[in-house]
């Protein structure tokens, strides 16, 4: 028994002096008598950086080629195949990550946090398409985007919604843009990425709830033309914005329009708007009137629709998701802290500060629904106004926002038609590959 | 600009000065639309100039702190991938090369072989293989290992603590937000530099 008592006591001593050397292993790792080899720890590494640069060349020369295939070949065909090409790519093969679509958070978390580092090639992805689409319009719709893709492919039976409808839910994308880049600039999360509906089919794994939900967006797919570019895609917001004012666009006819109304249904996605003829109507008190209530009810939609937000937003800054993050926030003493926190080392140890981060997160977020609500309530009255002023126009037209290029219209205007036919008359060696 | 619209509508009705009046309101929209179109790509340029010249740092990707990590299991059933990106990695240096391993064995198993109610591991991922008396190595077949860590719990626990989670690289997509980090209840996934992207245990260190 006394010999037990000096055995510890010496293991003791030892594992006192050997302690801080050799950690404190319970059981010290063995000297093999045959010299075994202990293996190593493999250590994979991330993809690298060179090829993330090879995604942005690959998008910058889709970009090229949809812009080019939309607007001076006007080829359906070949915009079709640039579509399964993107798919293929950007889609299968880079399974969904990274895209433009989800960018939008980043930059919208790197211009509220100074910490957070934006990598190079997400800056690329969202700079862009919206480049491009100031150029030509919204080409990166067109043959580009993986998402908008997946719902082209499967279009086959197009019905056209009610214009009441496809008008008010075109407001949803306004909405959840600002709700995704207040969530994402105040790093509580990353909403777009989170329920993306398509992601799942790209990496072919993901939780059921997201399949279904794609899967019901596919099925929608199939009779109504791209129902998440349409009604939800937040980048297509911005897409929207920038092609209204593109330096070239696309036009219908390549020509003079006969208005002979062949077109008014060709377009899926409801971008089509109908000539109102040579002799425009002139406006009667009753539209002025309604213009002036409606540019002076602007400030209190402003006002209204913050303070709205602001009473929903109240539960939202209760939820788990916020509290984590505010959680988060507080133990690493800064405003944010998920995504940013830097290369921690083993052995750092995080600054606890004492000032409420937590406390921060939510007042920001409830200023936040402030300015979203102003945000959606300007966006209605905008919608509002622009519905109630007659504008004239003379040619059938693609709408410049709403057109995503993808060039369905084409092919059914009689002057296209002709200028084809008297392209392959003149050149009959091209024979039918002419678009 | 709408209410050029209106203009348009009354100068239409005179038909004599219709068409120059029209074409002077299509010239001002078009001037219009050229300075928005001025002042968005200006704003495209100052963004991208401004966050690219702040952004030409490090690139950073996702890792577990392995000191930091409870093995909650939820690393095995957040990921966005099936089956997880993070696997269980074994510091070789580390191990004990116990017979009785905590880390393999379920607590009180019937007996020390490789049957497989005997073994924690809930696809039997963990490689067990002699290497002379009485020891034993442990091997991690990452083609079966979920990341569920109830490995690295009972070697932590019970044992030296050489069986932890790490985010593979050659699986991990570098979500933009990590799903695994948005629900770790330990905040032990940080962003490690993509040169140096593990996080591994050492003998130097307890924990």
């Amino acid at each position: 028994m006394k010999q037990l008592h000096r055995v510890i006591v010496i293991a003791a001593a030892l594992g006192v002096l050997t302690g801080p050397a050799e950690g404190a292993e319970r059981f010290p790792p063995p000297d093999f008598e045959g010299g075994h080899q202990l293996p190593t720890t493999t250590t994979p590494l991330p993809r690298a950086t060179a090829l993330e640069y090879v995604d942005v060349a690959v998008l910058a020369g889709a970009l090229a080629l949809a812009a080019y295939l939309a607007l001076r070949r006007r080829s359906r065909r070949g915009l079709f195949i640039l579509t399964l090409f993107s798919l293929a790519y950007f889609g299968f093969w880079r399974r969904g990550c990274i895209c433009s679509v989800g960018s939008v958070q980043n930059v919208a978390l790197a211009l509220f946090e100074p910490g957070y580092v934006l990598p190079a090639s997400v800056l690329a992805f969202f700079v862009l398409p919206l480049a491009f689409a100031l150029a030509f319009g919204r080409v990166f719709c067109a043959g580009v985007c993986p998402l908008g893709a997946i719902q082209d492919v499967v279009l086959v039976r197009p019905i056209q919604l009610p214009a009441w409808l496809e008008h008010a839910l075109g407001l949803a994308p306004y909405a959840y843009l600002g709700l995704a880049v207040l969530l994402a600039a105040t790093d509580v999360m990353f909403p777009i990425c989170q329920y993306d509906p398509f992601v799942a089919f790209f990496r072919r794994s993901g939780e059921e709830t997201l399949l279904v939900l794609g899967a019901s967006f596919l099925v929608i797919s199939l009779f109504v033309g791209r129902p998440y570019c349409r009604f939800l895609c937040p980048y297509g917001v911005l897409l929207r914005l920038a092609s209204l004012v593109s330096w070239r666009r696309v036009t219908i006819t390549p020509a003079e329009c006969i208005r002979c109304r062949l077109c008014e249904q060709a377009c899926p996605f409801g971008a089509i708007r109908a000539a109102t003829g040579p002799a425009p109507r002139a406006p009667g008190r009753g539209d002025k009137v309604r213009l002036g209530l409606l540019l002076a009810a602007v400030p209190a939609a402003l006002v209204l629709g913050g303070w709205l937000v602001s009473r929903l937003g109240g539960p939202l800054t209760r939820t788990e998701m916020v509290n984590l993050a505010a959680e988060e926030a507080v133990r690493a003493g800064r405003q944010s802290a998920r995504i940013t926190s830097g290369t921690a080392q083993p052995g750092d140890k995080q600054p606890v500060q004492t000032g409420d981060a937590g406390a921060v997160l939510r007042s920001r977020l409830q200023g936040g629904m402030w300015v979203l609500g102003g945000f959606v309530g300007l966006v209605i009255m905008g919608k509002l106004i622009s519905l109630s002023v007659y504008r004239s126009r003379p040619d059938y037209e693609a709408e410049r926002g709403h057109c995503m290029a993808c060039g369905r219209c084409y092919a059914t205007c009689p002057i296209e038609l002709k200028r084809r036919s008297d392209r392959r008359r003149a050149d009959p060696e091209r024979g039918t590959r002419v678009p | 600009m709408r209410a050029a619209g209106g203009a348009v509508g009354q100068a239409g009705a005179r038909e004599g000065e219709a068409m120059t009046e029209q074409e002077k309101v299509v010239t001002r929209r078009e001037v219009l639309r050229g300075l928005w179109r001025g002042a968005g790509l200006l704003g495209l340029a100052g963004l991208g100039g401004w966050l690219g010249a702040r952004g030409r740092r490090q690139r950073l990707v996702w890792q577990i702190d392995p000191y930091k990590c409870t093995w909650c299991g939820k690393c095995a059933t957040h990921c966005v991938l099936e089956p997880s990106a993070v696997k269980c990695v074994h510091a070789y240096a580390m191990c004990g090369y116990c017979k009785l391993c905590t880390g393999y064995y379920v607590p009180e198993p019937l007996a020390l072989d490789t049957a497989a109610e005997n073994q924690l591991c809930p696809t039997g991922a963990i490689r067990r293989t002699f290497v002379e008396d009485p020891y034993y190595e442990y091997g991690i077949d990452e083609a079966l290992c979920i990341g569920c860590g109830k490995c690295g719990k009972g070697c932590t626990t019970f044992g030296n603590g050489s069986l932890f989670l790490q985010v593979r690289h050659d699986r991990c997509r570098n979500c933009n937000e990590c799903a695994i980090a948005a629900a770790c209840p330990s905040f032990a996934f940080v962003r490690a530099p993509a040169e140096e992207p593990y996080l591994l245990k050492t003998r130097f260190r307890a924990g």
